[in-house]
């Protein structure tokens, strides 16, 4: 009867009791989980177009934010190591679709998804090889990236927003309303819903399979340069941050792997879940929930709602 | 063309002609639109005074092309601005419309075109083209058929094939060459009396071949702006132009009515697009036969059978709401605070979805007529708030003999006499009106127009009929039809085939029983509503004829027959005829192999003569019969339908009082 | 088309109606052990509508396969428009103005119709890529033009009513017709139909000849179809070329074709 109170009363009980820090948990977990939702999105981009899971896209994260650091480091004004940056994310998006995707394109998607395990050690390789292991900090202020918090007074306490956290939710929601924008309404967009569904009729309709999947690998690289830039400026540029990749896959899979809303809706979910659940159930039961949380609430879906909130139910025709 | 002859002609005080009307409207109400059409995707709209001008360039084409005025114009195809405009291009002259059924055989058509001595067609597309001119050399006076969509026909021989769009640019060009030209056509709308004949409307009637109903500007003129104030039509009205435009309704209402009124009308892309159309224009005012909100309510109904379980218990919840409180609270009459936000709330929803899903979100007033509608199916639409009501009326009639006022709606009647409509019972039940609708004749059928017009003007309807307790009438049957079985016991065949038809599963029926001892029925079943119960029910079926011939589906109808005869066994001049044996048919009747009229009646007399065997079988005490019918395809194809159809027995109940307030049977 | 006028083979530039505008040159393809197609050469006019028959497992479907790129020969050429490659590449072809239609219905399964015969035009949208990307002036005016296109397309084949469906959901009848929509929406100079008619009902056949026809007529498109309906065949068909087992056994007008005692033998199965 206790536990059930405690599991069931207590919390809410402690919500309406300092409905301010509920807003600072709520707002914690809003962009945390905006970013697992721009992560995801890098994901669902290249799934969606070309059937391909890319357990890369974490180090991709990684490996673009080391680059913007250390071309900073080497002497390269920000703004144009943010150049050639983009230019980097390109010539690699060109290099995977040369080297691994036409070579690979008739096997089976498991070959292609092992390739990308090899890419992920590859980059790891490259770049311990040109920036070196150790944890840099991510020239937040040389792009003008906000430093320092804002508080505001209100519900018989106060709020402190950190003025980062807020950029990150700005720029993240702009980058993907344009992506979803971006994929709906242009032709290239269309192109890449073409190729995502059948290469046979995509190939017969004059679609250039190679040139799509440069457009696609290229924007899940600025993806992941936008998330690498915000969480790095949140914490640290580490190779240890490639694991919050792997809290995409909950999002994914809630959202829906195919789905651009999915991934947005699925993100913040998760994000706002986990926040919530550690600070109020985490005492209860054992601290950590941070790290577990998002998983179980996945494991739920899959066994009632396998293709997500957004994902698209298999039609078949009889 | 300026402003002042613009004035003096629409000042003219008798706006008689539908021309004059077509005048009045670009003078006073130019710039609001009159017509829309989805053309590729979008919305095209003309106003007033666009259409004038297009009416206008048309006509002087026309007039170059040798059209004169008295000369009889056919019209064939779906409902579009441009075929619209031609009835006033025409008429502007002179001449006589004669709209077209667009899915006649070139045989019925060659029939009316030369019955009406056309000399002009004026058609949709290329299909209409190769009816008209495969029959042409049987029309010595057609001259000229003119098309409207280009497609298909740039090889034809055009010596005597024009498209719209040359002719108006020859009445374009003739009024920029000559000065005097737009003057011209205003002084041969001017010389157009209310008296003069604007169309010609050829019914499909059940029996023999169809015949001319002659209407002039005065009945349409009249009967419009009488129907417009029944309603309180303003031009913020919209209107959906969907029904056969040889049909007298669409007649007056899309282009009498809408005229008169300054109403904008919207004709949609396709035959198949017409409800996504009508979810987009969402008409002011609709009118649809029975069958229309039948199929409407039980697509609903099967979506809803599909839906998840929450929305399932939400809809079926809210109906119940709808039910206890919607009409009174679309009839103003009072309703208690409750049950009032408990509709607003089903309002926000469920009602409002569902309006928006068929397409009504802005219905002021609908209109239902043609056939009985189903109490239930009255009360489902009008609980939702949408003003469905009933009317009565004819071809001959230019539509109005009754309608039914707001706030005085009941399931089975049609309503009260309509603006200077005169209603007599006769002494056999007949019912006849009298009115400034009443067409003239029937054209080249004195015979005819003899039989059904008094010399006094009275129009006999071949309806029977009684006024009720609250002043409606109501129609029992077609009063040649209404017989006697052996035992003198009243037979009206329709009013048992109409209870039937309420239950969603049945699409037709036809009751047999004059000069017999007892009633018997054909029955065919509804293939959406029954074949969403077969999927529902694990109920496997390849073909019409299967799922007709299963034993469960027999068993269902076998049911609402049993639940009609209870309901029959409480009327005490009706209790005789309940129905004693059926049989459930193995094709759906069809106007195409002659059994029902293009308006969806049934033809008796037809079917009595296919089917006799069937028939008989039916009253010889066979449990079964074995049937084959000769079938017509849509190309003209012939092809037989055949199957062993199983006679079942029906329990009867004996006569006995209605209990109080009793549910209508579900 | 008269057949015994021989026409005159074309280099490069334009080809005019009734020159050869593609020709299969003893044409051999294998898989494995398989040989698909033996040594097969025939010709297609400008203008004309050319079945190729034959009864099933002939090497039909290959055949057009080879023509549009899928499959490259082991040995043979393909002459197209005057150039003679030993390979064509789909990307090629379909630049050149080769569409096609395929057996089975090839069509983006989760797009709406209107989607799907949008995308047909993505050879005809010049603005670059990065224009689109921005979806800004005369990119999208550009759109707004193609999309005219394919309502003229989708009012032709009548399917305005299907036009925001998901093609997944459409019948196969209808699914047939919106690939059509989009092998026209590329306005192709050669159209390679595979079995169109198939699954499809009478109306549904005579709709589909209807849109055939009128597509020649009024586009001067060339056609080459695979169908097993001798009636649509001997009804369209300006000339019929029939294979058997991977070999060409008939080549000529339909009546010539029809009373060939090797095409009679080969649909009856004797066994040779």
């Amino acid at each position: 009867m206790e536990l059930l109170y405690k599991i069931f009363v207590d919390p809410f009980v402690q919500m309406g009791g300092a409905p301010d820090l509920l807003v600072q948990t709520l707002w914690e977990g809003f962009v945390s989980g905006v970013l697992y939702s721009l992560i995801a999105l890098g994901f669902v981009l290249i799934f969606k177009a070309s059937g391909v899971f890319n357990f890369a896209q974490g180090i991709m994260v990684v490996f673009a934010a080391l680059t913007l650091v250390g071309l900073y480091q080497k002497g390269v004004p920000a703004f144009v190591a943010l150049g050639l940056t983009i230019l980097v994310m390109l010539a690699l998006a060109v290099a995977v679709e040369r080297l691994v995707l036409k070579p690979l394109v008739n096997q089976p998607d498991i070959i292609l998804f092992m390739a990308t395990f090899g890419l992920t050690y590859l980059l790891i390789g490259l770049g311990q090889l040109l920036f070196g292991g150790e944890p840099k900090v991510m020239i937040a202020q040389e792009l003008f990236l906000p430093k320092g918090s804002i508080d505001f007074p209100m519900l018989g306490g106060f709020v402190s927003l950190q003025k980062i956290d807020i950029a990150a939710a700005v720029i993240a929601s702009a980058m993907v309303a344009g992506l979803a924008v971006f994929f709906q309404r242009t032709r290239i967009g269309r192109a890449l819903r073409a190729v995502a569904d059948s290469h046979k009729a995509a190939l017969s309709v004059g679609i250039s399979l190679e040139q799509i999947w440069v457009i696609v690998w290229f924007a899940s690289g600025i993806v992941a340069l936008t998330t690498g830039i915000m969480w790095g400026a949140r914490s640290q540029v580490e190779f240890s941050l490639q694991i919050i990749a792997l809290k995409a896959l909950p999002v994914l899979i809630l959202g829906g792997f195919t789905s651009i809303p999915g991934a947005i809706v699925g993100g913040i979910i998760i994000g706002v879940g986990e926040k919530l659940g550690e600070f109020y159930w985490g005492p209860l039961l054992g601290n950590g929930i941070e790290s577990w949380l998002a998983y179980v609430i996945a494991l739920v879906f899959l066994l009632f709602r396998p293709q997500g909130l957004f994902g698209e139910k298999i039609i078949e025709r009889v | 063309m300026n402003a002042r002859q613009l004035a003096s002609a629409a000042a003219d005080a008798s706006l008689d002609t539908m021309p004059k009307l077509l005048l009045r409207n670009a003078a006073e109400h130019g710039l609001r639109p009159a017509m829309r059409h989805k053309d590729l995707g979008i919305w095209q709209t003309w106003t007033w005074a666009e259409l004038r001008d297009t009416v206008r360039a048309f006509a002087v084409g026309l007039r170059k092309l040798g059209f004169e005025r008295g000369h009889a114009v056919a019209v064939i195809g779906d409902n579009r601005p441009r075929l619209y405009a031609t009835f006033a291009a025409v008429q502007s002259l002179g001449g006589v419309a004669v709209p077209v059924y667009q899915d006649s055989v070139a045989d019925e058509m060659a029939y009316v075109l030369d019955h009406a001595e056309v000399t002009f067609a004026v058609v949709q597309n290329q299909e209409q083209v190769d009816k008209v001119i495969s029959v042409s050399d049987r029309l010595p006076r057609l001259r000229t058929v003119v098309y409207e969509e280009e497609r298909g026909l740039a090889a034809y021989d055009h010596s005597h094939l024009y498209s719209m769009a040359h002719v108006e640019e020859l009445g374009r060009q003739e009024l920029r060459e000559n000065a005097g030209a737009a003057g011209w056509w205003l002084d041969e709308i001017a010389r157009g009396k209310g008296s003069d004949v604007s169309v010609m409307l050829y019914t499909s009637g059940t029996t023999g071949r169809p015949k001319g109903v002659v209407l002039t500007h005065e009945n349409i003129v009249v009967s419009a702006q009488n129907g417009n104030r029944f309603d309180a039509f303003t031009p913020d009205d919209t209107l959906l132009a969907y029904l056969p435009m040889a049909w007298v309704g669409d007649y007056i209402f899309s282009y009498g009515q809408a005229t008169a009124g300054a109403m904008c009308v919207a004709c949609p892309e396709s035959p198949e697009t017409i409800l996504e159309d009508r979810r987009e224009i969402a008409p002011t005012y609709f009118f649809a036969p029975p069958r229309v909100f039948e199929n409407l309510l039980t697509q609903i109904m099967v979506r809803m059978e599909d839906a998840g379980r929450l929305k399932k218990r939400m809809f079926d919840y809210f109906l119940k709401v709808a039910r206890r409180s919607g009409e009174r609270i679309l009839d103003g009459r009072p309703v208690g605070v409750k049950d009032r936000l408990l509709y607003a709330l089903g309002d926000v929803l469920v009602y409002a979805p569902l309006r928006n899903r068929m397409g009504f979100s802005r219905i002021r007033v609908a209109y239902t007529a043609g056939e009985a509608i189903g109490p239930e199916l009255f009360r489902f639409y009008r609980s939702l708030g949408i003003n469905l009501k009933q009317l009565y009326g004819q071809t001959e009639a230019s539509v109005y003999i009754t309608l039914q006022p707001d706030g005085e709606v009941y399931a089975d009647t049609v309503g009260k006499a309509g603006p200077d409509v005169e209603i007599t019972i006769a002494d056999t039940g007949e019912v006849l009106y009298r009115s400034p609708g009443v067409f003239r004749e029937y054209y080249k059928n004195e015979q005819a127009t003899r039989e059904t017009k008094t010399p006094d003007g009275w129009v006999h309807t071949g309806d029977a009929g009684f006024f009720d307790q609250h002043g409606h009438l109501r129609i029992i049957d077609r009063a040649k039809d209404v017989g006697r079985l052996n035992d003198g016991a009243l037979f009206a065949p329709k009013y048992l085939e109409n209870k039937l038809k309420f239950y969603p599963e049945v699409r037709e029926a036809v009751a047999f029983g004059q000069g017999r001892d007892y009633v018997t029925m054909f029955v065919n079943i509804d293939q959406t509503s029954v074949g969403s119960w077969a999927e529902r029910n694990n109920v496997a079926y390849a073909s019409y004829q299967e799922l007709a011939a299963h034993p469960k589906v027999c068993e269902m109808v076998a049911k609402r027959l049993e639940a009609v005869n209870r309901s029959l066994a409480e009327e005490p001049q009706m209790a005789a005829s309940q129905i004693r044996r059926f049989l459930i048919l193995h094709k759906e009747l069809d106007a195409d192999d002659g059994e029902m009229t293009r308006t969806q009646k049934v033809r008796r007399s037809t079917v009595a003569e296919r089917y006799a065997p069937l028939i008989a079988a039916l009253y010889d005490g066979s449990t079964q019969v074995h049937a084959a019918t000769e079938v017509t395809f849509e190309d003209g194809r012939k092809g037989v339908v055949e199957g062993d159809l199983r006679i079942v027995d029906v329990a009867t109940y004996p006569v006995r009082a209605a209990e109080p307030l009793r549910e209508a049977a579900e | 088309m008269k057949a015994d006028v021989k026409p005159k083979p074309v280099v490069g530039g334009e080809v005019a109606t009734g020159d050869v505008l593609l020709a299969v040159d003893n044409v051999s393809l294998s898989f494995g052990g398989v040989r698909a197609i033996r040594g097969v050469s025939f010709d297609i006019r400008k203008g004309e509508i050319r079945a190729i028959i034959g009864p099933n497992g002939a090497g039909k479907t290959s055949m057009l396969n080879v023509i549009n790129g899928f499959y490259h020969p082991q040995e043979g050429t393909i002459t197209y428009k005057g150039v003679r490659r030993r390979d064509m590449r789909p990307y090629i072809a379909a630049s050149q103005g080769i569409a096609r239609t395929f057996q089975n219905v090839a069509l983006f399964k989760g797009m709406t119709t209107l989607d799907n015969i949008m995308t047909g035009r993505t050879l005809k949208m010049r603005r670059g890529l990065l224009a689109h990307a921005l979806h800004y002036g005369p990119a999208r005016w550009e759109e707004t033009r193609h999309r005219e296109a394919v309502e003229q397309i989708i009012d032709f084949l009548e399917i305005a009513h299907i036009r925001r469906t998901p093609v997944g959901r459409l019948p196969y009848g209808l699914q047939k017709r919106v690939e059509l929509g989009r092998a026209l929406a590329m306005e192709p100079e050669l159209l390679l139909l595979d079995e169109p008619m198939a699954g499809m009902n009478l109306e549904e056949k005579q709709d589909m000849c209807r849109f055939i026809l009128t597509t020649k007529d009024t586009f001067n498109t060339t056609i080459a179809l695979i169908e097993h309906d001798m009636g649509v065949v001997m009804d369209l068909s300006d000339r019929v070329v029939v294979l058997d087992y991977g070999r060409k056994i008939a080549d000529g007008t339909p009546a010539e074709v029809q009373g060939n005692q090797d095409v009679i033998d080969a649909y009856l199965g004797v066994a040779r």
